[in-house]
């Protein structure tokens, strides 16, 4: 379980979270979406412990991360795996390298082991004689997979994905969501993936966090947010203006994506 | 007036704060160097990047530079009649002065750069982040063998300078300007001491540490010194600058010392 305490985060005068809530439990995919800029990824970033957060606790599997020091930290962040936005893949490791990189680094596995896990992990994310091929040699979809081979393939408790899905197209980005959601079946790790495709996230996630203005406005599984009310998460789904004052769209309008029931017109 | 003097006030603290920063970031590279697990695959990889592909420049520019020195000093001693004293002068400017500071300049720019760009892009593509995340020091993966490599490095290349640079004078003073092979060489040996030879070691040992700190500490923090490609760029330069300032305020000063 994580549990996301009032969080703050700025950076000199300006501040991106204030006071973020947030609780995921225990084997639950649930996604963080929000406008462009609003600091999805900050809280990502945060909560993954890329980024020291200003005020507020942390809590992964018992343990509080804002506070924690040595062991206790190094046992928390052995269990977290990110899987970043550009898959952060080593430029000077190959596929397989990549891959058994947090095997051979971070875990006593043997090298027959470490072969096997990784040729499965690379089959599993549907790549099969890559294993030789450098990041610069390889397409951004396949880029996209591989690291995320290596964000499972040391079976972690907890998973961020930071915009796995961006730039891909359809049918990559239906691939890629597909592989997550098995992954997550078959490891049952917890997840936080920070997302842009709506409503195609709906489709794999268990929940769904709506952040506004550096706090958490809404929550709730996605046929709760699909017939929500709430004005603001509405005009955001419906990609229209977000101030509930100036909402410009009006019911069954043919410039929204949505209908008022979530339905896509 | 009040302005100013906190305008300068802030400045020197900014100055200072960097400073502490930079040093600890040392602090940290160094006591990782002395705790396992070591990476000696990457180390091995670092002494490829820091010394063999060092090597071609390292010993052109110390060839010309000992022919240089040979054609000026022998102009220069020659109006004193003490042209036997050409190959230890050649060999204590080498040894003493030349060789570690030539030398350690070539490969900043040279390595010096392309380390900087090297961790930069990594800065930049989260591949530093992408091993925090992995709950791995990336001070032990990107800093400490550079380090040590450098450290390793630096003397061996510059004793490469040396003797090089000394042959170079050699073809200029024996085979170019007539001067006898024997008094070019026999005047060496006398007056060449080990101190020599040590000052150069601790100089080039010295600038080793401060190229590979500098160079490292630039690329770590290269989303700092602006954005994307732009931060990369000025992390690279700032880099070279600041690595090439600090070898020659360095080189008097350990060269006061010495003396």
């Amino acid at each position: 379980m994580i549990e996301v305490v009032n969080i703050e985060k700025s950076f000199g005068e300006q501040q991106v979270l204030h006071g973020v809530n947030l609780s995921i439990r225990d084997g639950e995919l649930m996604a963080i979406i929000g406008r462009s800029g609003g600091g999805k990824s900050v809280l990502l970033k945060t909560i993954s412990g890329l980024l020291k957060p200003d005020a507020g606790s942390i809590i992964i599997d018992g343990a509080d991360v804002t506070r924690a020091r040595g062991k206790e930290l190094l046992d928390v962040r052995q269990k977290i795996s990110v899987l970043f936005q550009g898959g952060a893949l080593f430029d000077s490791l190959n596929a397989f390298e990549n891959v058994a990189f947090p095997l051979e680094e971070c875990t006593q596995i043997g090298k027959a082991e470490i072969y096997k896990r990784v040729i499965l992990a690379l089959q599993d994310v549907g790549l099969n004689n890559i294993e030789h091929k450098y990041p610069s040699e390889m397409s951004g979809g396949m880029r996209k997979r591989v690291a995320l081979a290596r964000a499972l393939v040391s079976e972690p408790k907890v998973v961020f994905f930071d915009e796995p899905t961006t730039g891909l197209d359809p049918i990559l980005l239906h691939t890629t969501q597909t592989l997550i959601r098995q992954a997550q079946k078959k490891y049952g790790f917890t997840g936080i993936i920070i997302s842009h495709d709506i409503p195609e996230i709906f489709e794999i996630v268990d929940r769904i966090a709506f952040l506004h203005k550096g706090a958490i406005h809404a929550v709730g599984t996605p046929e709760e947010m699909l017939s929500t009310k709430d004005q603001l998460v509405w005009g955001f789904l419906s990609g229209c203006v977000d101030d509930p004052e100036n909402i410009l769209c009006e019911k069954d309008s043919q410039i929204c994506r949505f209908g008022t029931q979530g339905r896509r017109l | 007036m009040v302005r100013v003097v906190r305008g300068v006030g802030a400045m020197f603290l900014g100055l200072q704060r960097r400073l502490g920063h930079m040093f600890l970031f040392l602090l940290n590279a160094v006591s990782l160097c002395f705790i396992p697990p070591f990476k000696f695959k990457l180390f091995v990889r670092r002494i490829r990047f820091f010394g063999t592909q060092s090597m071609v420049v390292v010993i052109i520019t110390g060839a010309f530079t000992g022919m240089v020195l040979a054609l000026q000093l022998y102009y220069t001693l020659s109006k004193v009649g003490s042209e036997s004293l050409l190959g230890p002068f050649v060999a204590l400017s080498l040894i003493r002065e030349l060789g570690p500071v030539l030398s350690a300049l070539m490969i900043t720019g040279r390595a010096g750069s392309a380390l900087t760009a090297e961790i930069g892009i990594m800065r930049i593509s989260e591949q530093i982040d992408a091993l925090f995340s992995m709950a791995l020091n990336p001070l032990r993966y990107l800093v400490v063998p550079n380090l040590v490599a450098a450290v390793l490095v630096f003397p061996l290349l510059a004793a490469i300078f040396d003797v090089v640079g000394i042959y170079g004078g050699y073809l200029v003073a024996v085979k170019m300007l007539g001067m006898s092979e024997g008094t070019y060489f026999s005047e060496m040996d006398h007056m060449v001491e080990w101190s020599d030879v040590r000052m150069g070691l601790y100089k080039s040992l010295s600038f080793g540490v401060i190229v590979s700190w500098v160079c490292c500490y630039k690329g770590y923090h290269a989303d700092k010194a602006g954005f994307g490609a732009e931060g990369v760029s000025k992390a690279t330069t700032d880099a070279v600058v600041t690595s090439s300032v600090m070898i020659l305020i360095w080189d008097y000063f350990i060269g006061s010392v010495l003396i």
